[in-house]
This record gives C-alpha cells, structure tokens and sequence, in this order.
C-alpha cells in the first residue's frame, strides 16, 4: 500500500467543515490537543509504517 | 531495618596480598576492577570454569542504598547458570500489575501475562544491595570449593597501562600500592569508570534536563504488590511519579524534580518527608531508609574492547532507568564475555573471537538506549508539542485500547537477538519459529524432569529436538522430545546453543560437517 495524495473525499467541503467545527469554541490549548489526539486516532487507523512515513513526507511539504 | 543496614557493612575487609611484597609485578589471567554486579557476576563465571581471576574493588561493602530493583528474566536466567538465581527469586517479589494514573485518574492497569512453561517470572524486585550479598555469598562458595577467585578489598585501581599482550594496574590500599599485571583486564568499575578516564577513552550520549528524587522507604502499609506510575498527580504537579514495591516492607518512590533545584537542598528529610506523605497519604507512618537525586543519561563508548582491556557494564554504557536496562544488561555483558574469554586463554579460539563481544553488546546497547530513551522522552517531554501528544496519549489510553502501547513509563528489559552476528551460521530452518532463531537466547521451556535452560549452558550443547544427534567436538549432546512447549517453542531439528544459551546454528537434521563448521564459526576460528 501506499499514499494516496488523489482526492479521496465524496465530499471535501464537508470533511473540511466538520475538522472547523471540532475546533469550534476552543482555546488554542485545547485545539492542539483535539489535534493530537485526533492524529493519534488517525496514524493507528493508517496502520502502516511506510504510508505513516510518506504522509509526513508530504506534510512537510 | 535501620539498625543494620547490609551496606554500611565490611563485606570484604582489606587483607594484604604476597603480591603486594613480590620483587616485580605478578601476573594475572584475568583482572576485573569493580565487584558492582557486573564485576560480581564476571568472576563468578570465570571461575566456575576454572580461569583464575582477581576482583580489585576501591570499596569493600555492596552498593549503597539499592540504586537497581527491578531484575528481569533473563540475568535470573544467568544467575541460574552460575548457581544462584534460586535464592534471588526465594527472596525477591514477583509482580505483574501495572497501573498508570493520569491527574487523579487510573487511565489503565497492564497485567505482564507471562507465558506460561519458562522456570522464572518476567521481573523480580530485589534490592541492588541484597543481589550484590546473594553474588558475593556465591563468590565465597566456590572459593570454598576451590574456585580460583580472589576479591580484594580497598584496592582502588590508580593508573593503568596498556601493552601488546598485557595490561598494568597500579594499585591503592590502605597499606600504600603495588602493581599487578593482567593477560585481560576488565573494567566493571561504572558509569564513572576510572580505567576509561585514565585510558582518556569516549563515552558520548544525551544527558537529560531533568532530576529524579529516588527514594527507598520501609512502611507497613498494605498497597498491593504492583508497579503504580503517575503522570501529573496532584501531589507532584507537573511531573510523573513511581511507586514499586521491593523485600522487607521497602517501597521504591521515584519523583521527577524538574531541572531547576538544588540537588543537595532537595535531599535533605525535612523536604523529602513532606513530599512522600503528600503521595502516600496524611496517615501512612514510614522510614527512610535512604534517599538520592539523579539526573539521567544514555550514553555509551564507541567500542567495548581497546586491546587487552575489556569494558563491561555501566563502564561501557549508561542508561536511564525506565525499563531497569542498567544492571540487566551488564549482567548480559558477562555473561557474553567470560566463555569467549575462557576460550582464547587456554587457545582455542582465537582473540578475535573478542570482536564479537564489542559486536554484539555494542548491539544490546545500542536496543537499551533507544528503548530507555524513548521512555525518558515519553515521561519526561522535552518540547511543548510532545507534551502535547504525550498528554494525548494518555488521555486516549484510558478509553482506547490502541492508545496504551503508546504510553510508554519503561519498556522492561528484553534480552536483544544478535542477529546478523559473525557467530551465526545462516539459518537452515527459516520456516520454524523466529523467537528460535540464530542469535536468539534460547526460549525455556519445560522437559520432563525439569526445564531446558538448566540443562544448557557453561559449554556448547548440540540441542536434538525430536531428531537422532550425537556430540561433536567440544559440544555435548542434549535430546529432547519435540512436544509441547519445546515444539512450539523450537520446532524438530538440530540446535547448536552457544555456553550462553544464545543459537548459533539450526538444521533440520544431523550433520557433523554442517555441525563442525558452525562449531568453527561461533568461536571464532572460521571469519
Ligand atoms: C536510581 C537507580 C535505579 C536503577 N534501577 C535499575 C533497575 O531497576 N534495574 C537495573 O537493571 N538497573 C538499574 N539501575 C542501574 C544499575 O544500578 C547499574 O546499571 C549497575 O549498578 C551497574 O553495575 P556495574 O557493576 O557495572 O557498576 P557499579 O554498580 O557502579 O559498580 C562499580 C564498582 O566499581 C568500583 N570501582 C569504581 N572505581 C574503582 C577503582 N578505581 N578501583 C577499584 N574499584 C572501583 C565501585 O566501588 C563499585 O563497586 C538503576 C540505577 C539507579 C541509579
């Protein structure tokens, strides 16, 4: 398996909306922890080093 | 308790040696400086097969206040080999439950689960300080039975030479010093190790911004026998927090300082006193029995070998605690070292059978580093953003079951494979189980009358697991029924089990060429 950087979404404009949402309301601490745990959640379910190494890859930019 | 503290008491008193009045230097075989456990442990092996050795310790008592408590299976394993594992176990207490707290909260409890079929327990907790005694009991045995092992006491090594085929010592006593001459000298003197400074020889790694109050503490209460480690509690704001139980109503109570404190201000009863009832509770009466602040390193020499001197132990690498990979690991030094030393003393390897001592301990280091390091990292974050995913972690953790391998307060110690090692002779098996593999320290596992380990060890054995065998060379032969544990454990076929109870070689069926050139290999007679 690897990366997938192709749109992958039905519908980005909503994934985008529901990732603000989440973040709505919150101070500045708490969102870096709803990130981290949210990335916590998210690089088990990836479940695959080498996906896990290009997609920080990627992050980087 | 109090009254007679084990380590406040001469063990080994000072006593003068004929060497110290011989007209030139006497030479030995085999010197190790330092009797800490890895000294201790060094020249009981050596001298259980018959190589003379003398232990130079600058002290004569065992390690004051009890620094390591947690032994893991494997150096109890060794212990077992050199005749002494039984009384550890007998007086040390098992455990397996584990809690981590978060805040106020139990996030979640771990239970070790050992596998069944293996003759000792994941961990024992026992006192540095009655190991070093139970070692030094051992000691004075065999000498009783004619082992040749000298320990001498308020010897403190000096200065040191290095020679083509020997090394110098220059030593300190009470009495003014003398000089000694050694084929092999072993260095076991500790993280500090004065032969590596006199030597000027590296030892790089990562020092840890941070302070550890370890305290050792008798009380009677009656919290269950369990490891409990808090991150943030109430009563140490801001820092992580241990709580382990060890023999004779002694607890283990670590708290982490922070960097900016003064050492010697935070050891004093009247500030460490508070704190521990803070943690225990208004109610709890308890002794300290003795109390110390630490700051924390992983670090290691480049090579564990410069000639004829040897490093073994914390004198070669250093770790943090989390996961208890100090002493384990040093123990795992000597227990690598001494039969390839024996071998090059009486000939029948050559010394670069010693190379791969350096290869593969410099291996083990380098596992325990990165698992100690990346659990200091984890209980002590260094950055905001890993106290961020840090603290995330343990959030998740108390409702995920994904989130708890992240939580890391020590990953206990394991001994590492030595894969890819110059002993090994390629695997003929690779469709058995990996946990046998070359390199591999060999599973336990229970036979008939008693367990496998036990019957390996000390020697070469060609292991038969289910197959015809026969001894070849320096290797004797142990047959055994391919069921149960062993068959799964193993799988049928040929083993060839190194004096360590490391796997040197697997075959499917007997072959004594195949057998013979495997032999030739592990002792370092073929490259
Ligand atoms: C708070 C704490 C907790 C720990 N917990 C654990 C644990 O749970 N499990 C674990 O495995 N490890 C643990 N460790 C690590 C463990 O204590 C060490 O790894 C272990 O003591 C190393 O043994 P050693 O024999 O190499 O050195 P040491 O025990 O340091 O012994 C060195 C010896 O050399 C002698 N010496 C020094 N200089 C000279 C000289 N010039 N001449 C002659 N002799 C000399 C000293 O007197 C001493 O006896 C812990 C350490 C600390 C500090």
């Amino acid at each position: 398996m690897s990366l997938n950087l192709q749109p992958n979404l039905k519908c980005p404009d909503d994934a985008y909306a529901l990732l603000l949402e989440a973040h709505e309301g919150l101070t500045k601490a708490e969102s870096d922890a709803l990130n981290a745990r949210l990335i916590l959640v998210l690089l088990n379910h990836v479940g695959d080093m080498e996906v896990l190494r290009e997609a920080i890859e990627a992050a980087r930019g | 308790m109090a009254d007679a503290k084990i380590f406040e008491q001469s063990l080994y008193p000072y006593q003068r040696h004929p060497d110290q009045d011989a007209a030139a230097p006497v030479r030995h075989p085999v010197i190790v400086v330092g009797a800490g456990p890895v000294g201790l442990t060094t020249a009981i092996d050596l001298g259980l097969q018959g190589v003379p050795v003398v232990v130079l310790d600058d002290n004569d008592r065992v390690s004051t206040g009890s620094r390591a408590i947690c032994f893991a299976k494997r150096p109890l394993e060794i212990f077992d080999r050199l005749g002494c594992g039984q009384v550890m176990v007998d007086k040390g207490v098992v455990w397996n439950t584990g809690r981590v707290f978060m805040g106020e909260r139990q996030v979640y409890e771990f239970n070790l689960l050992p596998e069944g079929g293996h003759r000792r327990p994941a961990f024992i907790n026992l006192q540095q300080y009655h190991l070093e005694q139970m070692l030094l009991d051992r000691l004075r045995e065999l000498q009783a039975e004619g082992a040749p092992i000298q320990l001498r006491g308020k010897s403190r090594v000096s200065a040191i030479g290095q020679h083509d085929d020997h090394a110098t010592v220059e030593i300190d006593t009470p009495e003014g010093s003398y000089d000694l001459e050694a084929d092999w000298l072993i260095a076991c003197d500790g993280a500090g190790s004065p032969t590596r400074k006199m030597l000027g020889l590296d030892f790089v790694g990562r020092v840890f911004e941070d302070n550890f109050l370890i305290a050792d503490v008798t009380m009677q209460a009656d919290f269950p026998t369990e490891r409990w480690f808090w991150f943030d509690p109430p009563f140490n704001p801001g820092q992580s927090a241990l709580l382990h139980k060890q023999p004779d109503g002694v607890w283990r109570i670590d708290l982490q300082l922070g960097w900016d404190i003064d050492k010697e201000v935070e050891k004093r009863p009247e500030n460490v006193i508070p704190r521990i009832r803070a943690m225990l509770g208004e109610d709890v009466a308890f002794d300290l029995e003795w109390v110390s602040v630490y700051t924390f390193q992983c670090r290691r020499m480049e090579r564990f070998r410069r000639n004829r001197v040897i490093f073994a132990g914390d004198s070669a690498h250093q770790v943090s605690p989390f996961g208890a990979r100090g002493a384990n690991s040093g123990i795992q030094d000597a227990d690598n070292l001494c039969w390839k030393l024996k071998l090059v003393l009486e000939g029948s390897a050559p010394e670069a059978l010693l190379d791969s001592y350096d290869a593969e301990r410099v291996h083990g280091a380098e596992e325990n580093i990165l698992n100690s390091t990346r659990s200091t990292d984890f209980i002590t974050p260094k950055s905001e953003i890993s106290r961020i995913f840090r603290d995330a972690a343990l959030h998740l953790s108390e409702r995920h079951a994904f989130a708890r391998p992240f939580v890391n307060s020590g990953r206990l110690s394991v001994p590492c494979t030595y894969d890819g090692s110059a002993l090994n002779t390629s695997d003929a098996m690779p469709e058995a189980p990996a946990r046998s593999r070359p390199g591999s320290p060999c599973p336990d596992a229970p036979l008939a009358d008693g367990f496998l380990l036990d019957r390996l060890g000390g020697r070469f054995t060609i292991l038969a697991v289910g197959v015809e065998g026969e001894a070849v060379g320096m290797a004797d032969l142990l047959s055994v029924p391919a069921t149960g544990e062993m068959a799964e454990r193993y799988a049928s076929g040929i083993y060839l089990i190194r004096p360590d109870q490391h796997i040197a070689a697997r075959w499917p069926a007997f072959d004594a060429d195949m057998i013979r050139a495997a032999l030739s290999r592990a002792t370092g007679n073929t490259p």
